[in-house]
């Protein structure tokens, strides 16, 4: 059973939302993800600085298995991208919830419209994914 | 099984060597030529062997391989089908080996006549207008494809076409080709019978719309059945139709891509065709055209005039997306797979087409009645078909790698595993044409017993390959920590 923490939201491609104090969200991909992925080889984040629209490829996850895009859950701007992943992307398996992508400062009014699940309708879609 | 072979610099010791293969000494005259600060210090740090040693070493590798010579193979034409020898053996008839790409027309007619022949051939069974055989492989003729869509729409001053449309269940080449070619690409959904999503493409297509890129049958294993009503929406939107011919081998001489409505198709002559490809080339790509696309296919292109054969060149097609390759494309893939077509004929080629789904439906019907499961289990199998091992990955914890690493203790190589992506725990299974009904029920009973050790021995089939002269390699340290160069021992 996947570990999907209550405190943070998700998106039905595998993405976790954590809001932060200053107003920003830090963005990863949940204990799910990683798992189907298998162990991760390589992880691009992107720049500070980038704008991009919810739902824009922006973050790329590889493992053996496959690579996968992580798509912005938010229209925002990038604040960070996770500069620890690039030599160790196995740290995105060891804990896919400390191991954040990108840091992204929402557009006004984007938080409120991003389509972001509950950890207990997360739960309900991993389900009925099978 | 033999134990590892070292690696050959291992068996170098210094001052030994093979003294016909010493190198002459350079002519001062050239020496002079290279600036000081160009020329190597000291001898580079090749192994230093005996010609014997070399032999042995090279001899020993090859007997480890696993290959279609010697097992059954069910990555089927995607990687490797059976290349019949008398291919090789007349392509390698010394007066077409030392040919050189620069003689004269008048010296090459036989040839230029091989390479006219093939052209008419692959238009013959892909129902296009015209065909170009210089793209070098796969990718290349996607290449060539998608640059030709663009040139037409460029042609007509219709510049905002830049949308290529891919399917979910599209070949991972497509998106990447339509991206080279400096398209944006949009993906659209497959629905859960594998075929495109009709509603979804007609929101798709637009005035922006260049074209569409589809693999039929797809990467699932599946014939598309609504491709017609594909087409038209397409086309009535303004765009084209690009065919990915990589499973080509599916409909050969059965169904042509040109009557389904494409405009454009690559073949893999390395695949269908049947030329060796292992290890990554030489392929070839050569690509058809309908009659829009024709001004621009790429050069050169075999023309014939009465009883003689040319090059046409820009003079010929002014508006060619132009050259794609140095020469002919490889012109010694080319020739076998002209070989192969003439061996066949046209019957022939229809029994490729009739074996080669006779074996993947059979192989399939099989494998459902010993218990797995098909990822469409509704649908006829192409040329090749997916089983998931979701179910025996959620019960036995055995994945489709386990199973695949434990089919080579059975003698069989293992089939595609985890792709198509949209497929969990998957294995693509293509037997081709050429396997005999003994080969396919010898594999159904290894899997059964694969099933079995998940049952009742997991660890058996997790830790395989058991009798191969490399145990399961860690790929995850390997690609962490890529390290590809050889480095002499420390000396004592």
């Amino acid at each position: 059973m996947s570990n999907v923490p209550a405190d943070l939201k998700y998106t039905r491609s595998h993405e976790w939302v954590k809001s932060l104090a200053d107003g920003t969200v830090e963005i990863g991909i949940t204990d799910h993800a990683q798992h189907a992925l298998g162990d991760l080889v390589f992880v691009e984040v992107p720049d500070a600085g980038r704008a991009v629209k919810a739902g824009e490829a922006c973050a790329v996850v590889e493992s053996v298995k496959a690579a996968s895009d992580v798509y912005a859950p938010i229209t925002g701007e990038i604040t960070a991208g996770n500069p620890q992943l690039a030599g160790e992307p196995e740290a995105v398996n060891a804990d896919a919830y400390s191991a954040w992508l990108m840091r992204l400062r929402p557009a006004p009014g984007a938080l409120a419209a991003a389509a972001l699940m509950s950890s207990a309708d997360y739960e309900k879609f991993l389900a009925a994914e099978g | 099984m033999p134990a590892r072979e070292k690696v050959i610099f291992e068996y170098s010791h210094p001052g030994r060597g093979a003294s016909d293969q010493w190198p002459a000494e350079p002519p001062a005259a050239a020496l002079a030529d290279l600036p000081a600060k160009l020329r190597r210090a000291r001898p580079p740090e090749l192994p230093e062997v005996g010609e014997l040693e070399a032999v042995r070493h090279f001899t020993r590798l090859s007997q480890l391989n696993f290959s279609i010579d010697t097992h059954f193979y069910p990555l089927g034409s995607c990687t490797m089908k059976y290349n019949p020898k008398a291919c090789n053996q007349y392509a390698m008839l010394p007066e077409l080996l030392a040919r050189h790409p620069l003689a004269p027309e008048s010296h090459g007619q036989g040839f230029l006549a091989c390479m006219y022949e093939l052209q008419e051939m692959l238009k013959e069974v892909t129902g296009m207008q015209g065909v170009a055989l210089s793209p070098m492989a796969g990718a290349h003729g996607e290449f060539a494809g998608v640059a030709m869509i663009r040139a037409y729409h460029r042609a007509r001053g219709d510049l905002k076409r830049t949308e290529i449309i891919v399917p979910e269940a599209a070949h991972g080449t497509n998106p990447a080709s339509a991206t080279m070619c400096g398209c944006v690409v949009r993906e659209i959904p497959v629905n859960a019978q594998g075929d495109v999503g009709l509603e979804a493409l007609k929101a798709a297509v637009g005035p922006n719309t260049a074209g569409i890129m589809l693999t039929n049958p797809s990467t699932l294993g599946v014939f598309e059945r609504r491709i017609e009503e594909v087409a038209r929406i397409v086309h009535e939107a303004g765009g084209l139709l690009y065919y990915d011919g990589a499973n080509l081998n599916a409909i050969l001489g059965k169904v042509r891509p040109g009557d389904m409505g494409f405009d454009v198709i690559h073949m893999n002559l390395h695949k269908t065709f049947s030329t060796p490809h292992g290890g990554g080339g030489p392929g070839a790509g050569a690509v058809g055209v309908g009659t829009r696309l024709m001004p621009f296919m790429p050069l050169p292109i075999v023309g014939k005039e009465g009883e003689r054969f040319r090059w046409l060149t820009q003079v010929d097609l002014p508006q060619s997306i132009g050259r794609l390759s140095a020469f002919m494309g490889n012109a010694g893939v080319l020739l076998r797979a002209y070989i192969y077509m003439r061996l066949l004929g046209r019957d022939g080629m229809r029994r490729v087409g009739e074996y080669a789904t006779l074996n993947a439906n059979y192989l399939l019907t099989r494998l459902k009645a010993a218990g797995f499961d098909a990822a469409y289990p509704e649908r006829r199998a192409s040329h090749e078909f997916i089983v998931t091992l979701k179910r025996q990955a959620r019960e036995h914890n055995v994945t489709a790698m386990d199973f695949a690493k434990r089919l080579l203790d059975y003698g069989f190589h293992a089939p595609t595993t985890y792709f198509p992506l949209l497929v969990p725990e998957c294995l693509l299974i293509e037997p081709t044409e050429t396997e005999s009904k003994d080969i396919l029920d010898a594999f159904v009973a290894a899997m059964s017993q694969i099933q079995k050790e998940a049952e009742q021995e997991p660890e058996r089939v997790r830790g395989a390959p058991h009798t191969m002269p490399v145990r399961r390699l860690d790929d995850v340290r390997a690609a962490r920590q890529l390290d590809l160069t050889w480095k002499p021992a420390a000396q004592p």
